[in-house]
């Protein structure tokens, strides 16, 4: 039993070296823009570059569409498939999952010969085809961890009861899916959105290859070509997805204090 | 409901169907479609005609050794992930540690899985690059120089240690439901019946996970070969990876025959495909454990 205990406190001191070193370390280099002492010099000249506003601002737009298009893909039909259709979850399941598969890369790279400015559906043709096109690419990347944190929280509900119920009282399909649904499997929407918000702020590939000035790719040419800023914005990417990760624990601690109300 | 007139089941399908009408049309035309029309591509010439020659020309020197290398950091790369993950999960489950460190260890785990693409090479870049806080702390404290013993962050160890940051938390997430599914009557049962601890592990512990161990690594695998940008930032375009490879071939076409780049996403998809297919099996057989 001390054998034991022993090699777990060495697998935990040997976790907390490999993942705390290389945080430590990105910390400390952002501090050492001004010669001799530390500073945050690098977190101001971060802050004041009009291109991390512009890029920081686009990629906030797109992920607040992408959250807000995809969850109105993916509520829905979650929704009917646990209704109408059980017989076709397996399939829907195993498309959400598709893009876990195929690589990004390989899904832009389709996107590029099929939607170029010659075919029948140039979305690359315009700048707002593009941004509809990235948007599209976004909700792809994120289709996976939107409909399994919808489809769960769906689960603790009884769809089959909440719609009948409504339907009895008069109810028309949107009431039903907006007032009824909606509410009920918001801890899946919340949690879903902010996985989401983290995919699209540090994604590069999609907006690269799109050519579209996005936070991604504005951080590997910041990356290419300056010493100290890479680390301060590397800093501030990983408080992003820790606050994102923290509002997802907030979330589902809070929904599974309160209990759904249809029970 | 099969009791009702034939018109009103058809009327019924009909609404049921246009129910994921929404769904099944974003599918196509964002996921399915754009894929397959690589994988057709793979297999036509620029000017139409149907041809293997793109899939023989993906064994040539350049792109055989792309590929070698991009399989060389997945697997490293996942069996480092995998070796280390395996550890941690145990330490928390099975370990006797306080329950706050796993908690701890579990949120740490869903953010750092989450922390890749481009950041995650600025802070090994800031933590293994030439000047780097180990780099620069091995050689003022110690007088040892990592660089001189032939270690470059830019190449093949320098991507794998890399990579491991959002591996180890990826299999710590899907290992710890799998370490917790270990019965305590078995270890019980197999102490009564006078096993080792080695026995125990050997022939009830090991038989019941390689399956999800197996399976995750391949996850983990495939996790690494699709992955782009963190290689993208860290070394540029001095390290011959399959993603990196496809990502210059969209750009500037420099493989000189478009249809070659098809043929290069296709194999990405086989190989990733093949993973995730064998992933999905083991899992099966895991779950008869977990229940």
């Amino acid at each position: 039993m001390k054998m034991t205990k022993f090699f777990a406190w060495l697998a935990i001191a040997i976790g907390l070296i490999y993942f705390f070193v290389p945080l430590l370390g990105t910390f400390e280099f952002s501090l050492r823009m001004r010669r001799g002492e530390y500073s945050f010099d690098a977190y101001d000249s971060v802050f004041s570059d009009v291109q991390f506003q512009q890029t920081f601002g686009f990629s906030i737009l797109m992920a607040l569409f992408t959250i807000a298009f995809g969850m109105l893909l993916v509520v829905p039909t979650a929704y009917w498939v646990r209704l109408r259709l059980p017989q076709m979850r397996p399939v829907v399941e195993f498309v959400t999952l598709m893009p876990l598969v195929i690589p990004a890369i390989v899904i832009v790279f389709g996107y590029l010969r099929l939607y170029n400015s010659s075919s029948y559906i140039p979305f690359t043709g315009s700048t707002f085809g593009t941004n509809v096109l990235l948007v599209m690419s976004y909700i792809t990347l994120s289709l996976p961890y939107m409909y399994r944190s919808v489809d769960t929280a769906m689960r603790t509900i009884d769809v089959r009861t909440l719609t009948e119920a409504a339907e009895i009282l008069g109810a028309k399909w949107p009431t039903i899916l907006f007032k009824c649904i909606f509410p009920n499997v918001m801890s899946g929407v919340l949690s879903g959105a902010f996985i989401t918000f983290a995919i699209v702020m540090g994604e590069f590939t999609m907006a690269a290859l799109l050519n579209r000035p996005a936070f991604g790719p504005y951080l590997q040419l910041v990356g290419a070509n300056k010493a100290y800023e890479p680390s301060a914005l590397a800093v501030i990417a990983f408080a992003m997805t820790w606050l994102s990760m923290g509002l997802i624990q907030l979330v589902s601690r809070l929904s599974k204090m309160a209990p759904a109300r249809s029970a | 409901m099969a009791t009702a007139s034939s018109s009103f089941i058809d009327r019924r399908t009909v609404i049921d169907w246009l129910g994921i009408a929404p769904f099944m049309i974003f599918a196509l035309m964002f996921l399915i479609v754009p894929t397959l029309y690589l994988v057709m591509g793979a297999f036509f010439t620029p000017d139409g005609q149907f041809t293997f020659k793109n899939i023989a020309d993906l064994f040539t020197p350049t792109i055989m050794s792309a590929y070698w290398i991009s399989i060389k950091v997945s697997f490293a790369s996942s069996l480092g992930g995998a070796l280390i993950g395996f550890f941690l999960a145990w330490a928390i489950v099975l370990g006797g540690l306080p329950s706050w460190i796993r908690s701890g260890l579990l949120t740490f785990s869903g953010v750092a899985s989450n922390f890749a693409g481009v950041p995650l090479a600025f802070a090994f870049i800031a933590t293994l690059g030439r000047t780097g806080l180990v780099t620069v702390f091995m050689r003022d404290w110690f007088g040892f120089n990592l660089y001189s013993t032939g270690f470059n962050l830019l190449s093949f160890v320098g991507l794998t240690v890399t990579y491991m940051f959002f591996q180890i938390p990826l299999m710590v997430l899907i290992l710890t439901p799998a370490l917790d599914g270990l019965k305590k009557e078995w270890r019980e049962a197999s102490e009564i019946l006078g096993a080792s601890t080695w026995q125990y592990w050997r022939m009830v512990a090991f038989p019941i996970l390689w399956p999800s161990l197996l399976g995750t690594s391949l996850l983990l695998f495939a996790n690494a070969f699709g992955a782009i940008a963190t290689a993208y930032a860290l070394t540029g375009s001095s390290l011959n990876i399959v993603p990196i490879l496809l990502y210059a071939q969209i750009r500037g076409d420099v493989l000189h025959n478009p249809n070659l780049g098809y043929a290069l996403a296709l194999g990405m998809i086989v190989i990733t495909g093949l993973s995730n297919i064998l992933y999905i099996w083991l899992r099966m057989r895991a779950e008869r454990w977990q229940k």
